[in-house]
């Protein structure tokens, strides 16, 4: 009955141990510097062509589907710009950008590392004298730290184009109104809640993900199932972080 | 050269006693053997003498210094000064060949570009390695990869070289050739060389001064000399089927 609840525990604190970790020994910034580069492309670059695509179709289809439910002529046809601009900063950017990226870079992280766990790279390392917890985790977090809002932010724009494009097509909402719209309910805020949000779950898929492949123990079956495990824990802890930073923040 | 002690050295996994009180002083610029069959706890104490594990008792003597009492300044500079084969090459995938060798120097030392490209051309030549500088791990053979992993560990010109079943899954002739550099090098770089291994050919070769493990136990202590000479009734049940089941001592 308690066993679940204690392997929970453990592995919230092996955790929580692990951070503290990744911020003790670091050697020669130069090497670290080289690596932050190296995760920044893998993270930050590499992603932005999956971002894109996403995130203008999730702002074509935000724009056609509240376009479907608001019929009454009483409504100004800039409604739609001021929805879809709204969900596109509080929720679609960041949310959405971040389970998409929790599945391509938390699945990359956790195989990676484990794979170095399993073929004693992580050992190789540790008799080298480098923190490994630093040396293969810090460079990825804070690469994550600045991708994620960049990546976010690029999601936020091209949503808003897809909305513009959509609605310009399909005759919903013309570009013009749509900008009415969308700066009728804008407030500064907004933006620093979306960077907020892309922080902090850039933060989660990427500690979360180097945490399982850290300790994976066994072989490549082994290492595929940490992947798994990695992507599903972050995601769940990005919807339940989602909903705590709405509560206290708006 | 600085002796390498062990004393008293216990460790437990769950309620498995893996190593029960193993004392041993190795002999400094030779090669030195445990042996032992499989699953006797010898990588486990290979893993506590080289900092890996932490074992619930005993010490571990770099010289005067208490490894796993060692402040983290004494800690860095032992480790500076060890080098270590992996069973599984533990080579980084993401590193070219010449990167592998050379990232020891990299992190110890500030060695110049030029010096550390002299280095590297140096170190793979010993291991009868040329040209190899800029291929990636997964372009090399089992054997290649041993090689690479041995002038990664000696980059450094290191005091104690540890090999972890240095012929595991290699064809005859590529074992005996690994075993023939270890013993080169050991020669060369007056290093204290630790191997671990099953294979009582390599202890024909190489074992200089041997430590025999059974069920975590110490069960013999001697030299190869004496292996090769003793009436085989004189030797501990354990160590008689051994030498039996290798086929080489009838």
């Amino acid at each position: 009955m308690l066993t679940p609840l204690i392997q929970v525990l453990e592995a919230v604190g092996t955790y929580l141990l692990l951070l503290r970790r990744i911020f003790t020994g670091l050697l020669q910034w130069r090497l670290y510097y080289q690596l932050w580069t190296q995760e920044f492309l893998i993270i930050g670059r590499d992603s932005i062509f999956l971002v894109v695509i996403i995130a203008f179709f999730v702002g074509a289809v935000t724009t056609v589907q509240t376009a479907y439910q608001l019929v009454s002529p009483f409504i100004p046809k800039s409604t739609i710009g001021a929805i879809v601009s709204t969900s596109s900063i509080l929720e679609l950017a960041p949310t959405i950008t971040s389970l998409v990226l929790a599945g391509r870079i938390g699945s990359n992280i956790a195989s990676q590392i484990g794979s170095m766990r399993v073929s004693e790279q992580i050992d190789a390392l540790e008799v080298m004298g480098l923190n490994s917890a630093t040396y293969l985790i810090l460079p990825k977090l804070l690469a994550g730290l600045l991708a994620f809002p960049v990546l976010v932010i690029y999601s936020c724009v091209i949503s808003h184009l897809g909305g513009i494009v959509a609605g310009t097509f399909t005759g919903a909402v013309n570009p013009t109104q749509f900008g009415i719209g969308a700066r009728s309910f804008f407030e500064d805020f907004q933006i620093v809640f979306m960077l907020i949000k892309a922080v902090t779950f850039g933060f989660i898929i990427v500690t979360v993900s180097a945490y399982q492949g850290y300790y994976v123990r066994g072989g490549a079956l082994e290492v595929g199932a940490a992947s798994t495990k990695a992507v599903v824990i972050s995601s769940l802890l990005i919807l339940v972080a989602d909903y705590v930073l709405a509560q206290l923040l708006l | 050269m600085s002796e390498l002690r062990i004393a008293n050295i216990r460790k437990h996994f769950g309620q498995q006693e893996v190593l029960k009180g193993i004392s041993f002083t190795f002999e400094p610029a030779r090669v030195n053997m445990i042996i032992g069959p499989s699953g006797c706890g010898k990588t486990v104490l290979l893993k506590c003498i080289v900092g890996l594990i932490k074992p619930d008792v005993g010490e571990v003597y770099y010289g005067p210094i208490n490894f796993h009492k060692a402040t983290s300044e004494q800690r860095r500079q032992i480790l500076k000064n060890l080098g270590m084969l992996f069973q599984s090459s533990a080579l980084f995938d993401s590193m070219t060949v010449g990167e592998n060798v050379a990232f020891p120097m990299r992190i110890f030392t500030n060695s110049s570009e030029l010096e550390i490209r002299d280095r590297v051309a140096y170190c793979l030549e010993r291991v009868g390695l040329r040209g190899v500088e800029d291929k990636y791990p997964a372009q090399l053979s089992g054997g290649m990869k041993r090689r690479v992993g041995l002038a990664r560990a000696i980059v450094l010109n290191p005091k104690y070289l540890f090999c972890d079943e240095p012929n595991s899954g290699l064809d005859p002739l590529t074992s005996r050739r690994i075993d023939e550099l270890i013993q080169q090098l050991t020669e060369d770089f007056h290093t204290t060389t630790i191997v671990v291994t099953h294979d009582m050919r390599s202890v024909q070769i190489l074992g200089d001064k041997i430590l025999f493990l059974y069920e975590g136990e110490a069960i013999w202590k001697g030299t190869r000399q004496q292996l090769k000479e003793a009436p085989l009734e004189t030797f501990p049940p354990q160590l008689r089927a051994f030498l039996q089941a290798s086929g080489l001592y009838m």
